[in-house]
């Protein structure tokens, strides 16, 4: 027993019990019902029910719309971050990224404590604002790197072949880049989609997020229907990866 | 006498403090193939870039066909550039690649599609429009790199070591075609190496640079046959450097022989270099009628020739090329053409220095203080010339022991001597003569003894 495979148990336990075991839990409980049978009960309740359909169709609006303001407000910071003509400290990186160190839950508590000192009504508006508050560094910092160890023989090369500083951004920079926005995307969308706190502490609970949903069902012990919404979700979740895994590019800019 | 398609007056550039262009000034007459051949650091790449529009000189101007393009962005340039890591765009297709700039001129697309075939032709790379830039191999990403810069049909190609990163073979491979590129087209390349094997061979002009200078500019034959420094002589091709003296016209007198040669015009009794190159030196068995007696140290076969160090009869070292053997230890006898020995003036006999006196016995140079003997006719902060000769300035191994610091840069074997260049690290040359033996990049202490400094009133 001295191979070197036997280095990896620690990790294949970890992984059954934290990984593995839940997922076939939350596939079991989502095909039964109260009793133990085997149904399809569970989702035909929520593709019937426009009340589920519709927070999902809004928890969806909500991530698709955080995103796309991420991208919005992420690239061009990461761009200018990563320009060093217009940035020449490796401070202004840190202060971008510094929020990340915080707890996500205390800074929306402290931006909910925020809007309610200033006075503003919450809802939809203080969701978004919130949301990308959280989610921004999420989004500049993987764009930041791509673009921060991008060959600049690229920029030079198309400025060579006749490119005007807006062709160079817009037909080399930006589509070299995609690796570094597609991983942005994949930290700022999943967690998005499934996120509760933030909508509970930033509209007082008066929009409900599916990540709601979810939590109400399983606190109030209806654990089959929470499954089968958590099923949902996965798939979600599971075909935006797929989207990460038609780019062959290296998307070694993901990880903080 | 051919219109010049490139200028450039009088160009300096420098990154922080250090010079990279010291005053440059060159022109490129049109259709030609000129080469800019440097050691690494000689600032050919930046020169180079300059006229690509990747920044700006700090003084000077940059002509093409006559127009000042100093400020002009790169994209604004009739010049298109093939880049040492090829630059191509990993997110397109070969076709896309030579496409973009075409596109970007918004040419209609059968006429892309004409000039994508045409240029593929042109570098052999038929039916490859479809791959994707990263499955080829770097001699195909080369050439794709090439055809992607003349697709557009620039007025100058400029080439920054297009062929270093490609194996030695390809690289041969690549020269031919370049050359008969060049040929075809009909336009001026620029191409920027460190090669210069590679630069005979393709050049019809070869530029010299050595420290953000020109050191000289001419024909390949010229450059070799006539080298006109010891740096030139030294980086092209082998060749024995050695301390003469022009005694008169056409007789110069070296390794302890009189020779005679072509060159006149020195005067009488100068100090100047001889360049011999070591296959222009005639080795024989007799010693009846050789101008100088030699025993062989070593021989070494390289394959077209022998390559052998000989000691000659005063105590010189020399390196000779010969299709034949001869046995080490053996006697030989040396001959040398006079229009062989080719004859350049110093470009100094000694190290001179800006200094100040500081009071009698000391005095200042290279931001220290050297003690000197009694000096007088000076008054303290009087602006002096400071001279100490190449071979008394004291080389140590350790600089903390030095007066001043510093590492070798450049170093020469003069046949019996080593002639360095040591760089302080201020900056600043000084140039020794030693016995001694050190490598490039060495650190040395340097020493000055007070009895070699030498004082000169400055004349103004």
């Amino acid at each position: 027993m001295t191979k070197r495979s036997t280095w990896a148990l620690p990790y294949a336990i970890f992984l059954v019990f934290f990984v593995a075991l839940p997922l076939c839990l939350i596939i079991f409980y989502a095909f039964q019902d109260g009793a133990g049978n085997f149904t399809l009960d569970n989702f035909t309740k929520f593709f019937t029910d426009a009340d589920a359909i519709g927070t999902f169709a809004l928890s969806l609006e909500v991530a698709i719309e955080n995103t796309a303001i991420c991208i919005l407000l992420g690239y061009p910071a990461a761009w200018i971050l990563a320009n060093k003509k217009l940035n020449k400290s490796a401070v202004t990186i840190v202060l971008f990224i510094l929020p990340m160190w915080i707890n996500a839950l205390m800074r929306t508590l402290a931006t909910a404590e925020l809007f309610h000192m200033l006075g503003i009504q919450l809802g939809k508006g203080t969701l978004l604002i919130g949301m990308v508050y959280d989610y921004l560094p999420f989004m500049i910092y993987p764009i930041y790197n791509i673009l921060n160890k991008m060959d600049k023989s690229y920029a030079e090369a198309a400025a060579d072949l006749g490119a005007t500083p807006w062709q160079v951004f817009w037909k080399v920079q930006v589509p070299l880049s995609m690796p570094g926005v597609i991983s942005g995307v994949m930290m700022v969308f999943m967690p998005t989609v499934s996120t509760f706190a933030i909508s509970e502490f930033l509209t007082n609970n008066k929009i409900k997020l599916f990540g709601t949903i979810i939590q109400e069902n399983i606190n109030s012990s209806m654990w089959n229907y929470g499954a089968a919404l958590s099923l949902v979700m996965l798939v979600i979740i599971g075909i935006t990866s797929l989207l990460q895994d038609n780019k062959k590019e290296d998307v070694s800019g993901g990880i903080v | 006498m051919k219109e010049h398609i490139i200028e450039f007056k009088n160009i300096s550039k420098s990154f922080g403090d250090k010079c990279i262009l010291n005053d440059v000034s060159l022109n490129v007459k049109k259709g030609e193939f000129l080469t800019i051949l440097g050691p690494s650091g000689c600032g050919k790449t930046t020169l180079l870039r300059l006229l690509a529009g990747f920044g700006s000189p700090d003084s000077g101007e940059i002509l093409i066909n006559g127009e000042n393009i100093t400020d002009f962005p790169p994209h604004l340039r009739p010049v298109n550039t093939v880049f040492q890591r090829y630059a191509l765009f990993p997110h397109l297709d070969v076709y896309e690649n030579i496409a973009f700039g075409l596109k970007l001129q918004k040419m209609p697309t059968d006429a892309i599609d004409k000039r994508v075939r045409n240029v593929l032709k042109m570098v052999s790379l038929t039916d490859y429009e479809d791959r994707d830039v990263e499955s080829l191999s770097g001699g195909q990403q080369q050439r794709v790199a090439i055809a992607r810069a003349i697709a557009n049909q620039p007025k100058v190609l400029l080439l920054d070591e297009p062929l270093a990163a490609l194996d030695l073979k390809m690289r041969k491979d690549m020269q031919i075609e370049l050359k008969e590129m060049h040929k075809k087209l009909g336009i001026t390349f620029v191409y920027v190496t460190h090669d210069q094997e590679e630069a005979l061979t393709l050049s019809d002009t070869i530029i010299v640079m050595n420290e953000g200078k020109i050191q000289q500019i001419g024909t390949p034959t010229d450059i070799y046959n006539e080298p006109q420094n010891a740096f030139v002589a030294d980086f092209i091709g082998e060749s024995n450097i050695l301390n003469g003296k022009m005694i008169k016209d056409k007789l110069v007198e070296f390794v302890g022989h009189e020779f005679e040669c072509v060159d006149e015009g020195f005067g009488e009794n100068v100090d100047v270099d001889v360049v011999v190159r070591p296959e222009d030196i005639y080795i024989m068995n007799k010693v009846e009628g050789a101008q100088l007696t030699a025993k062989v140290k070593s021989c070494t076969f390289k394959g077209v020739h022998y390559e052998m160090f000989v000691d000659t009869d005063k105590g010189y070292e020399l390196m000779i090329q010969d299709y034949n053997a001869f046995e080490p230890d053996s006697e030989v006898g040396l001959l040398i053409r006079p229009a062989d020995i080719q004859v350049m003036h110093k470009e100094r006999t000694c190290n001179t220095f800006e200094g100040e006196m500081v009071d009698e016995t000391h005095v200042k140079f290279l931001y220290e203080t050297f003690e000197c003997l009694p000096q007088s006719g000076f008054a303290a902060g009087d602006k002096v010339k400071v001279e100490v000769a190449f071979s008394k300035i004291d080389l140590i191994d350790h600089p903390e022991d030095g007066m001043l610091s510093g590492d070798v840069y450049f170093l020469l074997y003069k046949g019996d001597h080593y002639h360095l260049t040591i760089m302080t690290d201020d900056g600043d040359h000084i140039w020794v003569d030693t016995n001694d033996i050190w490598d490039k990049g060495d650190l040395v202490g340097i020493n000055i003894a007070p009895q070699d400094i030498k004082i000169v009133k400055c004349n103004d």
